[in-house]
């Protein structure tokens, strides 16, 4: 697993993706390398869940290959896939938390499932993960379905980071988090990354986010990606990353203001589904 | 060196003391991870501070440190602290300092993660309590969603638009047509099964020509109709309970309330409909299936030919016969479609939940099928038929 040559924990080479008659990604390279904030944006729709679950290998690309952690998941069987697994935290756009269980119990199961840590303190590392990601502890005893749609993307954040993973796959994490939290978000994003060297692969809307922490960025266009840093992306000529960048919003958060009252003409960016 | 804790085998993660003058120096280094998650626990609570009164926390040889490693030093540092020790962190990073900086907000808080629940015996007596109150609360609700369901199918009566053509027409494909082939079969073998049994019994009086008269009547008055109603009761009313109830789940329902749709009426009311419209003619197939069944068997094993099988049972059954039988079929289904929606629509929150009332809109809709043919048995006896 560790016989990577270079640091790309994540590989993407030529990838395909069709639903039916609709080409997603065509052709599609990506390289993340460990240590970095990757996050990827791109219109509704471009595909962006697609290929985090093509990574994740819950989807077999229709072309090309998709390599995680120097091993291709999808060519491994379960007890094989599980050091992998073991390595990567994941948060869907919708949380996918389990629905049966409480939140805490929610949080447990990866502890359960991949380490042999004492009982009790699995419960303060849970209390820990729910304070890191903002969650009041008395929402540890509640069911999923008794929480905020804000609450319940936290909630999903602290049983992707319950085991502290190499790599953390975020999907629009800051959706749906009041202003203040997603900052906090952030700068927790950040924390852990730095103390811990974490990989982060997140799609995002949220340019205040990206112009935050995101070390490179990849936008999803035309069923191709472009990747550089920040800056480079800025400059990049097409016209939606112009019109991303240059919108009020994007202005907005280039300067470091609030998003003012202007008319959202040119960006659609911050649509969540 | 005045104390050291390193366990032999793990040169992975280590802490050591040594006391210089002033202060106590407490050097940690390694990986502070997870995976050495007890090494640490050990480590750390083995320390020997000599309860002194500074201590200076060196992690500059720390080469890793996550969540875990830092709750581990935190609540260490939080002991001494209650201590009165004094403490000074010494070549953290940012980082570091950042992710120990965060362990703080868990201490405050300390609320059970965990549901309350009482001693097992308790919680026993509670749950049949529970339980015991909810049969009289559940019926009362059923009453009033039948209520509900008469209303709204009286309105769709008064303006006959309204009701949903191709979702019913949908329904019907698959409430009855899908079932023929499943439903055909089960009656067959059951019309064998009926056929040689009652043969078998027969023989001994010399009267295995009644074979015949028993198909008819059992068949055509109960057999039919009940085999056919816990088929649908099975197959159907679990498919709407779970449908509805995943529509629940997905807020699919509450979207609907907002859009002004009525959910009695776009998916109740279709569903009632297509279920009322099916049963009778599943059972009238699943009759002639047994038949079918019964005079195969009949007919090979007793010697008789189809002529003598036909004139025996048209002496045996009436037309009352089968009415009595059929007449049960609309009065079924719509037990069936009441109760399965019905608990569809009780369906909260969670997939489990979705799990549950799909074994209870079974459970009971078989139930309630049972109940109202015995009831039926008596009405017709009382009334000669
Ligand atoms: N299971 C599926 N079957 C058919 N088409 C699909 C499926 N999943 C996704 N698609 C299509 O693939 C495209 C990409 O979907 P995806 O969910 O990746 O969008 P996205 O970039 O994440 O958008 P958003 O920002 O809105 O979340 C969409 O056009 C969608 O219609
Ligand atoms: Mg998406």
């Amino acid at each position: 697993m560790s016989g990577q040559a270079n640091d790309s924990v994540i590989r993407v080479r030529g990838l395909v993706t069709r639903f039916g008659a609709q080409t997603v990604h065509d052709g599609l390279d990506l390289d993340v390398r460990r240590g970095e904030i990757l996050a990827i944006v791109g219109g509704s729709g471009t595909g962006k869940s697609v290929l985090l679950r093509t990574i994740l290998g819950l989807k077999s690309p229709d072309g090309g290959t998709v390599e995680l952690l120097g091993a291709n998941l999808e060519a491994l069987d379960e007890e094989a896939r599980r050091p992998v697994l073991k390595r990567i935290g994941v948060l869907f756009q919708d949380g996918a938390l389990f629905s049966a269980r409480t939140v805490a119990q929610n949080a447990r199961l990866p502890f359960l499932e991949h380490t042999k840590v004492d009982h009790r303190l699995v419960t303060q590392l849970i209390r820990v993960k729910l304070s890191m990601v903002g969650l009041p502890q008395s929402a540890g005893a509640k069911l999923p379905s008794e929480l905020s749609g804000g609450m319940r993307k936290r909630a999903g954040l602290a049983r992707a980071i319950a085991l502290d993973p190499d790599i953390l796959f975020l999907d629009e994490p800051t959706a749906g988090l009041d202003p203040i939290g997603a900052a906090n978000f952030d700068s927790l994003i950040r924390d852990l990354q730095q103390a811990l060297a974490l990989t982060v692969v997140m799609v995002t809307h949220d340019v205040d986010t990206l112009c935050a922490i995101a070390d490179r960025v990849a936008v999803l266009i035309d069923s191709k990606i472009i990747v550089g840093t920040l800056d480079e992306i800025r400059a990049h000529p097409h016209p939606w990353i112009q019109a991303y960048f240059d919108g009020p919003r994007g202005r907005a958060a280039r300067t470091g203001l609030a998003v003012s009252a202007e008319p959202r003409v040119s960006t659609r960016v911050s649509k969540g589904t | 060196m005045a104390n050291t804790t390193q366990p032999p085998n793990a040169p992975a993660v280590w802490a050591k003391t040594q006391f210089d003058g002033s202060a106590m120096r407490v050097a940690l280094g390694g990986r502070w991870t997870l995976a050495d998650a007890a090494i640490l626990e050990t480590a750390v609570q083995t320390l020997d501070t000599k309860g002194a009164a500074l201590l200076h926390i060196d992690l500059s040889a720390v080469d890793a440190i996550d969540t875990c490693g830092a709750w581990i030093l935190h609540r260490q540092l939080r002991r001494w602290q209650d201590r009165g020790a004094q403490i000074e962190l010494v070549g953290t990073s940012d980082a570091q300092a950042a992710l120990l900086e965060r362990m703080g907000v868990a201490d405050e808080e300390r609320v059970p993660l965990l549901r309350k629940s009482g001693s097992a015996f308790a919680e026993l007596a509670i749950r049949a309590g529970i339980a015991a109150t909810e049969v009289a609360g559940e019926a009362k609700a059923l009453i009033a969603f039948v209520g509900a369901a008469t209303v709204c199918a009286l309105r769709a009566i008064r303006r006959p638009g309204r009701v949903r053509l191709v979702s019913t027409v949908h329904h019907i494909e698959s409430i009855g047509i899908d079932a023929v082939p499943i439903l055909g079969l089960l009656a067959f073998l059951i019309g064998v099964v009926l056929a040689f049994q009652g043969a078998d019994q027969l023989r001994a009086y010399g009267a295995e020509v009644f074979t015949i008269n028993l198909l008819g009547v059992s068949i055509l008055r109960e057999i039919g109709v009940l085999i056919t109603a816990i088929m649908v009761a099975g197959r159907t009313g679990s498919a709407f309970a779970a449908e509805i109830g995943t529509m629940k789940v997905n807020q699919e329902v509450d979207a609907m309330r907002t859009i002004g749709l009525d959910p009695m009426e776009t998916l109740v009311l279709p569903r009632l409909l297509a279920l009322a419209i099916t049963l009778p003619l599943l059972v009238f197939f699943a009759n002639t299936m047994a038949l079918v069944g019964g005079a195969v068997m009949v007919i090979l094993g007793l010697d008789l030919s189809l002529e003598q099988f036909l004139e025996q049972l048209s002496n045996a059954v009436q037309l009352n016969t089968l009415a009595v039988g059929l007449i049960k079929a609309p009065v079924f289904a719509v037990l069936i479609g009441v109760v399965s929606c019905y608990e569809g629509l009780k369906v909260s929150g969670s997939a489990e939940s979705v799990g549950r009332h799909t074994t209870q809109s079974v459970v009971k809709s078989i139930f309630l099928v049972i109940v109202f043919d015995a009831a039926f048995s008596i009405f017709f006896s009382r009334i000669g038929l």
